[in-house]
């Protein structure tokens, strides 16, 4: 390496052009550590699982518009009829649907009275067919008996005596003991109602995907008679599309002065709420994309110009005996000095930029891992892209040395 | 000479058109990003009402929890109780005021070929047409009699009068909405506004309502709620009017006042107001009543969503590294030429036309980023608005002002890009250069 002296001096002779260069990496890298931090935080946000059967599930909207429209005994009877259909799972009403962004969340506490603060909880009324039409798994108590469900009118204000929570919910109001033990325990709504858990669930997310509390939800035992309901299907696996017609032409086909609406599967539902996550990620990785390719197709074009200003020199060090190899490595090296400065640079713009986010959105700080890879990614683009023009240098022929001008 | 000055930048532009090529393309995807973030956010922070938006205020109360604001740290609930809303609008103290209400009615058509659908619904009062400054086709709104006399009157949108009456004047027909017949009394003429800044509750950027009806129907007519209810206090046994009755929030209050007089009067009545509320034992937090225009409130809401504004500093980074890239390869370019600018500056050219002619050649990389730019924004919008679906309708449209901002900030910026490189040319003393010819 006793040829970083000639080369460092060499690169000082345009001083501004290497700052910015280094300047520029310094940026990208800035742009691309936390671009790809922010890819990853959404990932791992859709990667959530909702404990639903999500390829095998749809829902939708009967909403009762006739005078005589008796929503308890068309309910009942759409209910089951769907469940008789061939390719249906299971089948429940509904109040909200997970992660579709509208629903209904309660306070729940362990304590009666006004002054105890509730944990936040979202609220799923469903029949004792929910368990299974929702595919969520009992890990401790029981499921809700047919006897257990109860209408619930529009104005109604009380509550079930049984409730089902999620394990997360369980783990938020009771911190300090075994999910098995929360079975049977009594929590407090509207301050002082009690509640018993008879059930824990597995998993089950609320309507809303951005609520820090997501995971936490209860199912309550009743049929709502709002005027409107939903229902929740559920389908054998790969069956989901038929059974959507099958059912929506049952439901049809009964006149009873009800509309049929917002038929929509569960897969729609997610890419919907996810819509925004999904479409900041595809933004951010063409910017990264498209930025590695500027720097790199700068660099070609500033190796490629400082070749043809040294074309002299290079034949001339060719006729003193440099090999082709030496000559590609004095730009590679040339180029490694500059890009290693913009990176040691872009580690602390990085990390500045990263505070800032954390401050002004409330992101997450970033993994120190990104900084290596990201010095690494542009090393190595930095080198590839002096290749090209650092190949055309080892060509210069010796004898250009001798020629005048 | 400028004309000549074109003729030379031309020439060294066409001389490598490979680097010139890349020059113009790092400056166009720098301004396309930028541009396509940029014109999102604009939009998002658009005033929708320019002309009065300092005199419409959104009303706020703390009717909250006493144990807990609304939210922290002791912001008053977003909106008011069945109870100020009609309390508030019956008082009548400012120009103008309504409160808001929204609902989902089946609509059955007169037309039997038509099958019965649901609309969204907007409940207001009388004042809600001249405060917004609402356009009508036919008709008007209705008088501020029918607010009280519970007139069953329906003003509909150009849309959906479209639907329902093929777009003729449909004033004075009959509509069955709910199992009721209204009377339609207006239509309105297209009425887009971005954002929807009235009710941000569900979203800034929804769908406007096609039907609007007297507010005091919900009560009439036990119409169901949509947007966001929200309660603090259970409320007792009693049907539909304990429900409007209790302390549970989900409507939104507007009022017009013409002048800071008026403003501080209004302010000074809600104190009393609440004072009095006190007594009958309501309203258990500190008074912390808030007025807010229109744009205090769409700062308020965050109607910019932080996405668009994290994306449009990503971009504007994007931006300053396709600057730096140009900075830097004009750079090596114009050092490249230093033989010929010596030799120019020994014939006789001054310091000042060498400078011009570097700035021009510049400045036309700009023009040329810049339309390149515009092109790149327009299909960035496109994509935007593909990625993000219905949520950007509206947001994702390239209007003139931006293209001319895309324009002169490629120009620009290209220049200022230029000028370093062009004053370390331009200053090279001919001589050291000529002797090594």
């Amino acid at each position: 390496m006793s040829e970083l002296g000639p080369i460092f001096r060499a690169l000082m002779r345009n001083k501004v052009g290497a700052l910015l260069l280094a300047l520029q990496i310094a940026v990208t890298m800035t742009i691309m550590v936390n671009a790809i931090h922010m890819i990853e935080n959404r990932s791992s946000l859709m990667a959530r699982p909702s404990g639903l059967d999500e390829a095998n599930q749809f829902y939708l909207s009967s909403t009762g518009y006739a005078q005589d429209f008796n929503e308890q005994l068309v309910v009942e009877e759409d209910l089951r009829l769907i469940r008789q259909l061939p390719g249906i799972v299971d089948a429940t009403q509904i109040n909200a649907i997970p992660l579709s962004g509208g629903g209904w969340s309660m306070g729940l506490s362990v304590e009666p009275g006004a002054e105890s603060r509730g944990s936040g909880i979202a609220v799923y009324f469903v029949d004792n067919n929910g368990m299974n039409t929702l595919d969520v798994e009992l890990i401790a108590g029981r499921n809700f008996s047919a006897s257990e469900i109860s209408y619930r009118g529009r104005n109604a204000t009380e509550w079930p005596q049984n409730i089902i929570i999620t394990e997360a919910a369980a783990k938020e109001l009771f911190p300090d003991i075994s999910v098995n033990e929360v079975v049977g325990k009594t929590v407090y709504i509207n301050n002082d109602e009690p509640m018993t858990i008879i059930g824990i669930i597995d998993q089950l997310q609320a309507p809303w995907v951005g609520w820090s509390a997501v995971e936490r939800v209860m199912l309550v035992p009743q049929r709502t008679l709002f005027g409107s309901s939903r229902y929740f299907i559920r389908t054998e696996p790969g069956q989901r599309d038929a059974m959507i017609k099958a059912t929506e032409q049952l439901l049809l086909d009964r006149d009873v002065g009800r509309l049929i609406r917002n038929v929509r599967t569960m897969e729609e539902t997610r890419d919907d709420s996810y819509r925004g996550h999904q479409a900041l990620q595809t933004i951010l990785w063409v910017i990264v994309t498209v930025l590695t390719i500027i720097t790199a197709l700068g660099i070609v074009g500033m190796v490629t110009f400082s070749v043809n200003r040294r074309r002299k020199q290079i034949g001339t060090r060719r006729a003193l005996g440099a090999t082709r190899w030496q000559i590609i490595r004095h730009f590679l090296v040339e180029n490694a000095l500059v890009t290693s400065c913009g990176l040691i640079l872009g580690v602390g713009s990085s990390i500045a930029l990263n505070i800032w986010l954390v401050d002004v959105f409330s992101l997450p700080r970033v993994g120190w891992h990104y900084l290596p890879i990201a010095m690494a990614v542009l090393l190595l683009v930095g080198q590839l892209a002096v290749l090209g023009p650092a190949r055309r240098a080892a060509a210069i022929s010796p004898a250009l040395a001798t020629r005048s001008a | 000479m400028i004309a000549y000055y074109f003729k030379l930048s031309l020439l060294s532009l066409r001389r490598n058109l490979l680097l010139t090529g890349l020059m113009i393309a790092a400056i166009g995807l720098g301004i396309g990003a930028a541009m396509t973030t940029i014109t999102v956010n604009y939009l998002m922070s658009a005033n929708p009402i320019p002309h009065k938006s300092e005199q419409l205020f959104y009303v706020q109360l703390d009717s909250w929890d006493p144990n807990q604001p609304y939210t922290e740290p002791n912001e008053p609930p977003d909106q008011v109780t069945w109870t100020e809303a009609t309390n508030l609008t019956a008082a009548k103290q400012a120009k103008r005021q309504s409160a808001m209400a929204t609902s989902n009615l089946v609509i059955e058509p007169e037309r039997a070929e038509q099958k019965p659908f649901i609309a969204s619904v907007r409940l207001a009062y009388s004042d809600f047409f001249p405060m917004f400054d609402v356009p009508f086709l036919y008709g008007s709104g209705w008088h501020d009699s029918a607010d009280q006399d519970l007139r069953r009157v329906v003003v509909l949108s150009k849309k959906m009068n479209d639907e329902l009456f093929g777009g003729e004047d449909s004033v004075g027909r009959n509509l069955v909405m709910a199992g009721t017949t209204f009377q339609v009394v207006g239509v309105l003429d297209s009425w887009e506004l971005k954002p929807k800044f009235f009710d941000v509750t569900t979203g800034a950027f929804n769908e406007m309502e096609d039907v609007y009806i007297p507010f005091l129907l919900k009560q009439a007519m036990e119409l169901p709620s949509s947007g966001n209810n929200n309660c603090w206090k259970p409320f007792e046994e009693g049907g539909f009017s304990a429900y409007l009755g209790s302390e549970c929030i989900n409507y939104q209050m507007w009022v017009e006042l013409d002048s800071d007089a008026e403003k501080a009067d209004y302010l000074s009545f809600l104190h009393s107001y609440v004072e009095e509320q006190k007594r009958l034992g309501r309203f258990p937090r500190e008074q912390n009543n808030r007025l807010s225009d229109v744009m205090e409130w769409m700062e308020n809401q965050e109607v910019v969503a932080d996405d668009a504004r994290m994306m449009m500093y990503m971009a504007l980074m994007f931006l300053v590294v396709c600057l730096l890239n140009t900075v830097a390869l004009l750079l090596a370019k114009f050092i490249g030429r230093t033989p010929e600018i010596a030799l120019r500056r020994a014939v006789g050219a001054s310091k000042r036309t060498l400078f011009l002619q570097h700035i021009i050649e510049s400045a036309m990389l700009g023009v040329a980023g810049g339309i390149l730019g515009l092109a790149i924004a327009w299909l960035g919008l496109q994509g935007v608005s593909g990625l993000y679906g219905e949520d950007t309708r509206g947001l994702a449209e390239l209007d003139l002002t931006m293209a001319a901002l895309a324009v002169v900030l490629a120009i620009v910026s290209t220049v200022l890009a230029g000028i370093y490189p062009t004053w370390r040319t331009c200053s090279v003393a001919p001589a050291g250069q000529l002797k090594t010819q």
